[in-house]
Order: structure tokens, then sequence, then C-alpha cells
């Protein structure tokens, strides 16, 4: 093929590539829904059998979806998210991911102090007492509203045990 | 007649202190929900949901209504003095306000878009207040598939007046309701779609999958952009506010014209944000100097203000009325009140009489609290934006997670969370609309029995769905919104093509 898109001014990952790859992961989806309804029954059994509406639905979902590919190949190409974009999310995401992770070791409150105090020094310029500060008052006052004022047990890890809650 | 004792029974239990308390705090939550990035209405509403359980319902939908109204609100700050818009449907605010704050007159714009807001609410409370007993009344002869008739009038509106890409609007509906497929089946008692997996037993709670596609992804879309905001300083005096209000009157017949096409496209779904630009756009077209336009017209804040509120508010009365939401926040609200136990609908205009109107009133004392309390406040919120986003961003985040934690005490929702804060992100990205998904996630278990229970009574006769007068009309409706832009196109290129033959002989 010609290369005749314009020329982009900064590199990235190709949002025709992204479309195409959600196009796809959507008509798993219905296949899934498919596989799993008509492996249920979705015909008519006195009555529609409960695989009778999600398999419609996963069949109007595969139509959506090829409608959607054959337009996203067709479309001009442009950039999804540009390579400089996609540093500034994943400095967000992977502390995420972590935060999330570490939930279930140490509890909410411990990784979401970890949690603070990491992004606040990758991603902001603070002092230290700053950060410290907001570090040690956001569990504290996430503990006091939730565990105290709502009574809404929230996940606890070690620490917390250590301290007899 | 009967009705306004009603809604004077409603202000009695809206003026109690606790809920006028309740009220206050909600306001004051949703502007921050508004004015902070990565919070909007519905996942400001669906974090704080859980909070509420414990609560007795009235208080906790005036407490979360509240949280709504404050939200739409504060979506006004943001657009007005930092040009970026908190919500979809204050995209056209920013047109006129953001030059209008430039020049220096960032008081009087928010305070035209506040009073706008105000007014528009205000026609959507009244228009709720006098048409959703009569809806109610007369939804109480329907029967199944008069209830899948309206469920289809709601997602055809959808695809019909969506300004997305079709396919892709029909995709996120279609997802939803996959999403809310998932599960123990009411009718049958079988699981379905999961798999063998025990997580996915109890289902997708819709609440997070709100907080990851609305909250997560909206902190990614952010960062995306940089992490500084340059705002306006807003300078609020009372002087500037009464000066303001003393020019309105001029412009009655753009209010008027924006509250009546924000309550129609409130009702109809999907609206809000259709509505926002629509009421810009007719306020520019009738405009006698519509050159002014985009470079600082109260007008141009004045006109999309008002529509989108009297649309946001609207939003609620087929809600109440049908149990059908009319956006995402408003499915989150309905959400709400099927936890507590509320089933949303004409039956509860009956049986819990002093719930609806309390709610009602609550919305009138809301709207009016709401505007002094963001007149009195815009310099403190004004601020919160120039708190440091790696600052306010985990805050957020942690919020969200323990958001997700508390729906039902698991784990596993912090996963999902962060799985369809990716899915938003994508989804945003690429113009998938995601209202619809959540939408058809609340909606899906229903409209589902709906069909189902319908097909049952005709013994699989597809033709139930034009059995009488009112589920042929609700049908057709439908499939004529449905096929409203494909049938456009049709018309355009049968009147091109008939020009053509037209000019053809014309120039030999």
């Amino acid at each position: 093929m010609v290369d005749a898109s314009p020329p982009i001014s900064e590199r990235g990952i190709s949002r025709r590539l992204v479309e195409t790859l959600v196009a796809l992961s959507l008509l798993g989806v219905a296949g899934l829904a498919l596989w799993d309804s008509y492996g249920r029954g979705a015909g008519w059994d006195n009555g529609p059998e409960n695989g009778f509406f999600p398999a419609r639905v996963a069949w109007i979902l595969v139509i959506a979806a090829i409608a959607t590919l054959v337009s996203a190949l067709r479309r001009e190409e442009s950039v999804f998210v540009t390579y400089s974009q996609l540093r500034l999310v994943a400095q967000v995401f992977v502390p995420l991911f972590l935060y999330v992770l570490a939930i279930a070791f140490v509890g909410i409150y411990v990784a979401s102090a970890l949690f603070m105090a990491l992004f606040m020094v990758m991603l902001g310029s603070f002092r230290w007492w700053q950060t410290l500060l907001a570090v040690v008052l956001t569990p504290l006052i996430i503990f006091w509203v939730f565990e105290l004022q709502f009574r809404v047990p929230l996940p606890k890890g070690p620490l917390e045990t250590m301290l007899g809650y | 007649m009967d009705d306004l004792n009603q809604l004077l029974l409603g202000f009695q239990v809206a003026l109690t202190w606790h809920n006028v308390l309740f009220m206050i705090v909600g306001v004051l939550l949703g502007i921050v929900v508004g004015v902070l990035p990565g919070l909007g209405g519905p996942n400001g509403v669906a974090i704080l949901l859980p909070l509420t359980f414990g609560m007795d319902p009235t208080s906790a939908i005036i407490l979360l209504s509240s949280i709504y109204w404050g939200a739409l609100f504060g979506g006004a700050i943001t657009s007005i003095l930092f040009n970026i818009p908190g919500e979809a449907w204050s995209v056209a605010t920013t047109f006129d306000g953001y030059p209008m704050a430039q020049q220096g007159r960032a008081g009087e714009a928010l305070t035209a878009a506040f009073t706008a807001s105000f007014i528009g609410a205000l026609s959507g409370v009244i228009l709720i207040t006098f048409v959703a007993p009569l809806v109610a009344k007369f939804a109480l002869r329907f029967g199944p598939a008069e209830f899948f008739g309206v469920f289809f009038l709601t997602f055809c509106s959808f695809i019909g007046t969506g300004r997305e890409n079709k396919a892709k609007i029909v995709a996120s509906l279609a997802l939803g309701f996959l999403l809310a497929a998932v599960g123990l089946d009411t009718i049958s008692g079988d699981l379905r779609l999961t798999f063998g997996s025990p997580e996915l037993m109890k289902g997708f709670d819709f609440l997070v999958v709100v907080i990851g596609l609305f909250g997560v992804s909206e902190i990614l879309l952010t960062i995306e952009e940089g992490l500084h905001f340059k705002g306006k300083r807003a300078a609020m005096d009372l002087a500037v506010v009464l000066r303001t209000w003393a020019s309105l009157p001029r412009y009655w017949a753009t209010l008027l014209r924006s509250s009546v096409v924000g309550m129609w496209m409130g009702v109809t779904p999907g609206g809000a944000i259709a509505a926002s630009f629509m009421g810009y756009g007719l306020a520019k077209r009738f405009s006698r100097t519509p050159e002014a336009f985009g470079r600082g017209e109260v007008e141009g804040v004045l006109a999309p203000e008002t529509a989108a509120h009297a649309a946001g508010t609207s939003a609620l009365l087929p809600m109440l009325a049908l149990g059908i939401p009319g956006s995402a926040t408003a499915a989150v609200l309905l959400g709400g009140l099927m936890i507590w136990g509320l089933q949303p609908g004409p039956l509860l205009f009956i049986e819990k009489k002093e719930f609806v109107w309390g709610l009602i009133a609550s919305m009138y004392l809301g709207n009016v609290a709401g505007l002094l309390i963001v007149l009195a406040t815009v310099p403190v919120f004004a601020a919160i934006m120039r708190i440091p986003f790696a600052l306010v961003a985990p805050i957020i985040l942690v919020v969200c997670a323990i958001g997700a934690y508390t729906v039902e005490s698991s784990r596993f929702d912090i996963w999902l969370m962060l799985v369809f804060g990716i899915v938003g992100y994508v989804f945003k990205k690429l113009d998938y609309p995601l209202a619809p998904l959540v939408l058809a996630l609340v909606l899906g278990d229903r409209a589902e029995d709906a069909f189902r229970q319908a097909l049952l009574g005709s013994g699989g006769d597809l033709s139930i769905f034009f059995s009488n007068g009112l589920v042929s009309t609700l049908m057709i409706l439908a499939l004529l919104l449905l096929f409203w832009g494909p049938l456009g196109q049709v018309r355009q290129l049968i009147a091109r093509r008939i020009g053509l033959a037209r000019a053809a002989p014309a120039s030999p």
C-alpha cells in the first residue's frame, strides 16, 4: 500500500490498530457469550430458555463489532496515543496496579499510604514534610470516616491486626 | 390538586433539619465532585452510594441527588475558569464562558451559568411535578410487552440521537446487556456466563463498573493532557451577581427556548449533551448578533447551561415514573433505589408517596441551596483546582478503590474496577459512548425479564409487541428513532438524485 496518510507529527500507537483490537475483543466477548448460551440452550422450551436473550444480544454485538471493524480499517490513520503520553499514563497506571496488588497483602490503609507516597514522589515536586503529612493523614481520615463513623470495615493487613483492629 | 397537597407534604419531609443538612453536605460534595477531574456525577454518586446503605432511603436519595445538583453546578466552574469541561454537557459552556473569563468577566459568566443552571433545573423539576404522576398513572396499565416497548424505545433513542458512530453505540449497549446477564438468572435460577469462576457468580455490579469507567479512566485521560491546569481568577461580589441578574430578563426568550429543548431532550434519553449543543446552536441562530458568539457572549453561556440542566433534571422523570433512567447518573440513582428495596416505576407513586414527593420537594430546595452555596463558594472551589494534581489524583484513586470495595466487601471488585478503568480509557479515546453501557447494565435484567414474560404470555409469538395500540405506538416510535439517521440520509440521497435529474436536462 502506498503511504498516503498525512505525516504524523509525533510517533505513537496507531489508532487503527487499537480500533481493530477492540473490535476483535468485542467479537471474542460475543463468541464466549454465544458458546455459553447455546451450550445451555438458547431456544424455546415451553418459554424462552435462559440463553435466549444473551444469545440474541451477542448476535447484535457480532454485527456491531464487524461494522466497527470495517469502518476502522477504512478510516484514515491517526495516532491513538503518543509514546510520551503513554509514558505519563503508565506512570499512573503502574503504581495503581501495584496498589491494588498490595491491598491483598498489607490491607488498604498501608497500601494507600505507600501508593500516595510513590505517586507524590514520582510525579509531584513536594517538600518532604508535605508528602509525609498527606501520606499519614489520608489513611487516618479514611479510617475515621469508614471504620469509626460509618462502621464499614475495609481490608486490613498485619499492621492493623498488630494494633488490635 | 391532590398532587400539590402531596408536594406540600413532601416539603415537610424535605425540610426537616437533618434532611436540609444532608442537602447542604450533598451540594458541597457535589461541587467538589464536579470540579475535580476524575470525579463526575455518575461515579461521584456511585462511590458514595455504599455509605448510604444504613440511612433511611429518603435522606439517602436527598443526599445523593444533591450531589447530582452540586456536580451540575461544579461543571460550570471548570468550564469557565479553566476551559476544561467537567462533564460532556459543559463543553458548549466553554465556547463563550472561557473567553469571558479571559476578558476579566469571569464573575459575570459564572453568575450567568449558575443562574441559567438553576432556571433549567427548575423548569425540569416543574415538569416532573406535574407530568411524572400522570405518566406513572398511565404506566400502571402497562404489561410486560409495554414495558419492553418502553425499554426498547429508550435504547433506540440512544442509538438514534447519539452523536457517535452508530455501530459503536450498539456495541456499547450490547456489551452492557451481556455484562448484566452474567451471574444468577432470576427466572430459571441457573448461572449464566460465569465459565465456572466463583468470582463471577454474583455478576458485575454496576457501581464497580461505573467507578472504573468514569473514575479511573478519567484520571488516566487527565494525566495524558499533562499535569497542570492554568486557570483564570474569579472575583465574585454581590454587585457583579446583582448586575448580572438584572440583565437576565433581556434574555427571556433564550432561557425559555433552552428550557423547552432541554426538557424534551432529557425525557427522551441520551439528551443532555445534545441538548446543550442544541441550546447553544438555537441561541446563535436566533441572535441578532450571531458573530459575537464564541467571543464572550453572555447568551452563549446561558443557552447551553439552561438546556443541559433542564435535560439533566428531566432525565429523572422517566426514572421515577417508569423506572427508566435518562442519563448515566440517573441510572446510578436508580440502582441505588433498587438496592434500598424501592422498585422505581409507576407503583412507587402509590406505595411510597412520601418518598417520591419528599424527593421532588428536595429537588426544589436542593437547587435553591445549590445556587446560593455555589455563588458564595466559587473562590474556594476554584482554589481546589490549584492543588497539585500529583496530590489530588492519588486521593481520588484511593477513594475509587474504597468505593469499589465497599459495594460488596469484595477485593475482586477492586481488580474489576482497574480493568474497567482501562476499558473506559480505551472506549473514551475511541469514541465508544459509555452511558449506553451503564444504562444497559442497570436495566439489562429488567428488560430481559419483560421480554421473556411477554414472549411467555404469547407463546413465543413476536406479534405480542404489536398486539394493541399502546405497545404498537411505542415500538413504531422506537423503530422510527432507530432508523432516523439512515432515513435522513436516504432522503438526502433521493433529494440529490432528483436534483441531479432535474439539473441534467437543463444543462445538456
